[in-house]
């Protein structure tokens, strides 16, 4: 099991009310699955997402990553995580503008402690492997939104992780780029990564094997997609 | 994470930042810059200062006689009987006052007459340019010579050779026989002075008796048995009974009068270089502002970063070795125009300065210290940042 949420509140204060962000969430995730995690804005589908992401910790309640309690970890133990186990796809792409795509590519190895030279090749190889091999040393802006969000998956693949965490990555991609990436996102999956995806829009969720409906914090509806 | 990597990427931010970049910097160059050339200034002056007391020659003995009761001076007989010591080679008394000297229709109102002998040539280290200094028997002749220095010979005699013409001094005719060679010192100079023979000034001056004795020890080592023979000596004519009861004389030697001035200049020296660190402590201030407000704009890229796995401690060091680069650099700046300020200082406005390699790599030390000192709090706030604020920041 990659991932294993028991009983998860994410509780915010705002003034005297308290927000429950999530509400007694409890979701297991099988290695290999492809999952959309549906709901709308406001759902709490985000502060799913950015506790799945070791970005956030629950206010209460028990989450294993790969067998792993996380609310024992430390935040270097959380950063190596996120490092090598996970690879982030965000909506907005966050591609840092002043690195070339190869040099964005790089990063999580960078992190990872690993030489120039391994670094250098294993971008060139992810990037040409999401059909950039031509862009390497272009600027995102540089880039169209597609070939952007394509960089951002070569990132979150570089560290070779074994989820994929799509927070609506194609929200801001036109229809056709929009289905590029999906059409990526199922290749990988087939190779073995596992990838949840958050997403609003029911066409996306549609293309993955299993939704799960999020509505006010709460798990509403857990369903394999027939197709 | 490697360190070239983000010296790189640190590097790539200055370069993107240019104009930013210099103004941050800019106050560490002016700190760097003003420390390295106040404190050549300072040195060089010491190191001038020392070098003209020197050259007074290190066994020269100066007495003051301030005199007891009735008797305030010594008479030039008294004065010479120093010469019967066998640490002293030579005494040389000194008569003066502010006179007018003419010569022919151009007359050079307060003058320095100095009524000497033939010894002060050798006490002082002077030297006489053109002709020739008194001979024992012209002082005790009382023989009508004089010689001048060197700036009031050509203004009185402009292109004439002074040697063999008269001058007048309170009505009395003097033939030149001597012109000094130009000196500046601490001590004053000779150049707007007249010399004549001591014994002669006693009597145009009407002035009886002595006030101030130069006095030539033989050798360095003889120099303290010198000082204590003349003061015994100046006891017994005063009747000075302890040391803290002497208000009529006072000996100053050389190595004294070089230890006040090292520790006054040292001083001074110390100061300047404060005032100019102060200028890079604020400089320091200028980095920290820069850096916070970089932390405060980069905080979604330091969420990006965190969301892929950098610790704290890689983004710490992110933004300091950014501020390291940002104050050596500025450092490195400060140093080469220190060097060139105090080069032209020195060149163009004929100051004396010596900048030393301790200065600089202190100077330079202390812009990459103001770097690092004022670099730690922003990169602390960087790093600190939790990924998920920094990712949700517009």
């Amino acid at each position: 099991m990659v991932i294993n949420l028991e009983n998860v509140y994410k509780i915010y204060e705002m003034g005297d009310a308290e927000v429950h962000a999530l509400d007694d969430v409890t979701l297991k995730i099988e290695e290999g699955e492809f999952v959309a995690i549906v709901g709308p804005s406001g759902s709490g589908k985000s502060t799913l997402m950015n506790i799945l992401g070791c970005l956030d910790t629950p206010t209460s309640g028990k989450y294993e990553f790969e067998g792993r309690d996380v609310s024992r970890l430390n935040d270097n133990e959380l950063a190596a995580i996120r490092n090598r186990r996970i690879g982030f796809v965000f909506q907005n792409f966050n591609l840092l503008p002043k690195l070339t795509a190869l040099e964005n590519v790089e990063l999580p190895l960078m992190y990872a402690g690993k030489s120039t030279s391994f670094r250098r090749n294993r971008a060139k190889e992810v990037l040409e492997a999401v059909g950039l091999g031509q862009r390497l040393h272009h600027k995102p802006k540089e880039l169209s939104g597609g070939q952007q969000q394509r960089v951002a998956i070569a990132r979150a693949l570089s560290a070779d992780p074994s989820i994929i965490l799509g927070d609506e990555p194609t929200g801001n991609l036109d229809t056709k780029s929009g289905r590029e990436i999906m059409e990526i996102l199922k290749a990988l999956n087939k190779n073995g990564k596992t990838i949840i995806l958050i997403t609003h829009d029911l066409n996306i969720a549609k293309q993955a094997q299993r939704n799960v409906h999020i509505q006010d914090g709460r798990i509403v509806k857990d369903e394999k997609v027939v197709g | 994470m490697d360190i070239l990597q983000t010296i790189k990427l640190a590097f790539r931010g200055i370069i993107d930042n240019k104009m930013r970049s210099f103004l941050t910097m800019l106050g560490i160059i002016i700190g760097v810059t003003s420390v390295i050339a106040l404190v050549s200034i300072g040195q060089g002056t010491t190191a001038k200062v020392t070098e003209q007391i020197q050259s007074m020659g290190s066994n020269l003995l100066t007495v003051n006689i301030m005199g007891r009761g009735a008797t305030t001076t010594l008479s030039y007989d008294q004065a010479m009987e120093f010469m019967n010591s066998s640490y002293i080679s030579g005494v040389a008394p000194v008569i003066s006052d502010s006179v007018t000297v003419e010569h022919g229709n151009v007359n050079e109102e307060d003058i320095t007459l100095q009524g000497v002998n033939e010894y002060l040539l050798s006490v002082r280290n002077y030297s006489v340019d053109n002709g020739r200094f008194f001979t024992a028997q012209e002082i005790q002749s009382r023989k009508r010579v004089a010689v001048l220095g060197s700036e009031i010979a050509s203004k009185l005699f402009g292109f004439v050779d002074p040697v063999g013409q008269t001058v007048k001094i309170k009505g009395y005719n003097f033939e030149v026989i001597g012109v000094m060679k130009s000196s500046s010192s601490m001590m004053g100079s000779t150049d707007e002075q007249v010399f004549i023979p001591i014994t002669l000034a006693e009597r145009i001056l009407q002035s009886r008796g002595v006030r101030m004795i130069y006095i030539q020890a033989s050798d360095k080592d003889a120099v303290s048995s010198a000082k204590t023979e003349i003061s015994a000596k100046l006891d017994k004519i005063f009747r000075v009974k302890s040391e803290d009861d002497n208000f009529s004389y006072r000996i100053f030697d050389q190595s004294e009068m070089l230890e006040t001035i090292n520790e006054t200049s040292k001083t001074l020296t110390m100061m300047l270089g404060g005032i100019a660190a102060i200028s890079l402590i604020v400089g320091g201030i200028g980095i920290m502002n820069i850096m916070l407000v970089s932390v405060t704009e980069r905080t979604r890229e330091i969420g990006i970063r965190k969301a892929l796995g950098a610790r704290k401690i890689d983004i710490l060091n992110q933004f300091l070795i950014e501020s390291l680069v940002l104050s050596g650099i500025g450092g490195i700046i400060g140093v080469i125009f220190g060097y060139v300020t105090s080069w032209g200082l020195g060149k163009f406005m004929s100051m004396s300065t010596k900048t030393t390699l301790p200065v600089v790599i202190i100077a330079f030390s202390f812009s990459i210290f103001v770097g690092v000192f004022f670099g730690i709090y922003p990169a602390n706030k960087a790093g600190n940042l939790k990924p998920i604020d920094a990712l949700r920041y517009e």
